[in-house]
């Protein structure tokens, strides 16, 4: 039994959006990873993760999204999460991401608080 | 009101903590807990089964689940959730609190199981020997 995730990246400028569709397990958050990976290697600073269409996470898959916030802050990068179900919301919030990682409503939030980042 | 309980065996493999929490989810509806809570739930209910396959260890390692409707002394309905492994145990007593700052600076960025489990329901016990590790794990309506 499985559900896989999908992942789907749409490029503006130095910002990136990627929307995440299913489970973010190891290979759920292994996917992203490398989605993200290339965006940043392409030029890519701030980056909008929409998991709208994410209902489950798991704490492995999590534990990678950690590691690519590293990344990106070792850059000087900036991610945002939106569109999260109130329990992912409620456990990104007791991990304390929110103090490194916009957590926003909408895609277009999180978009705009990217955008004015100098 | 008498107690629902069903009971679940799932193999120690990835991807099977599915399994459960659509069990946990069709329990939730019948009693009617809210959507943020079923939600809870199965969070908290991938996490112990994802702790119980790690400790399971062996391929052909299996994992107990247990759900129970029923209704505390005080009236309240709750869905009980117990996750039980033959695994080697761990001492819960041990085990850190995880930091994200350090996690953030190279360390490993595993751990954050327990506290997930515990911040998401709203009772849990832990009992660990070096046959097994069983989580009970509670939310009230």
């Amino acid at each position: 039994m499985n559900e896989s995730c999908r992942v789907e990246t749409v490029r503006d400028g130095d910002l990136a959006v990627v929307r995440t569709e299913g489970y973010i397990n190891r290979e759920g958050g292994e996917e992203i990873e490398r989605c993200i990976q290339t965006l940043l290697e392409a030029g890519v600073t701030r980056i909008v993760l929409n998991l709208e269409k994410t209902k489950i996470v798991n704490s492995i898959g999590i534990s990678i999204l950690i590691e690519v916030l590293e990344r990106m802050m070792e850059r000087k990068g900036a991610l945002a999460f939106c569109r999260l179900t109130p329990t992912i919301d409620k456990t990104f919030r007791i991990m304390g991401l929110a103090q490194y990682a916009g957590i926003h409503a909408t895609e277009e939030e999180a978009r705009s608080a990217l955008s004015a980042i100098a | 009101m008498p107690s629902k309980e069903v009971s679940l065996s799932i193999p120690s493999a990835p991807g099977m903590e599915l399994a459960a929490t659509a069990q946990a989810e069709a329990l939730g509806e019948a009693m009617r807990l809210s959507r943020d809570k079923i939600d809870e739930v199965k969070f908290a209910l991938v996490e112990a089964c994802i702790n119980a396959f790690e400790h399971a260890g062996q391929p052909a390692g299996r994992v107990d689940l247990r759900f129970r409707v029923s209704q505390r002394p005080g009236g309240a309905e709750m869905l009980e959730v117990t996750v039980a492994d033959r695994g080697k145990g761990f001492d819960p007593a041990s085990v850190e609190p995880p930091q994200l700052a350090q996690k953030l600076r190279g360390g490993n960025k595993r751990g954050w199981g327990l506290k997930f489990i515990q911040s998401l329901m709203d009772e849990v016990e832990i009992r660990s020997t070096e046959s097994g590790t069983t989580i009970v794990m509670r939310k009230y309506k």
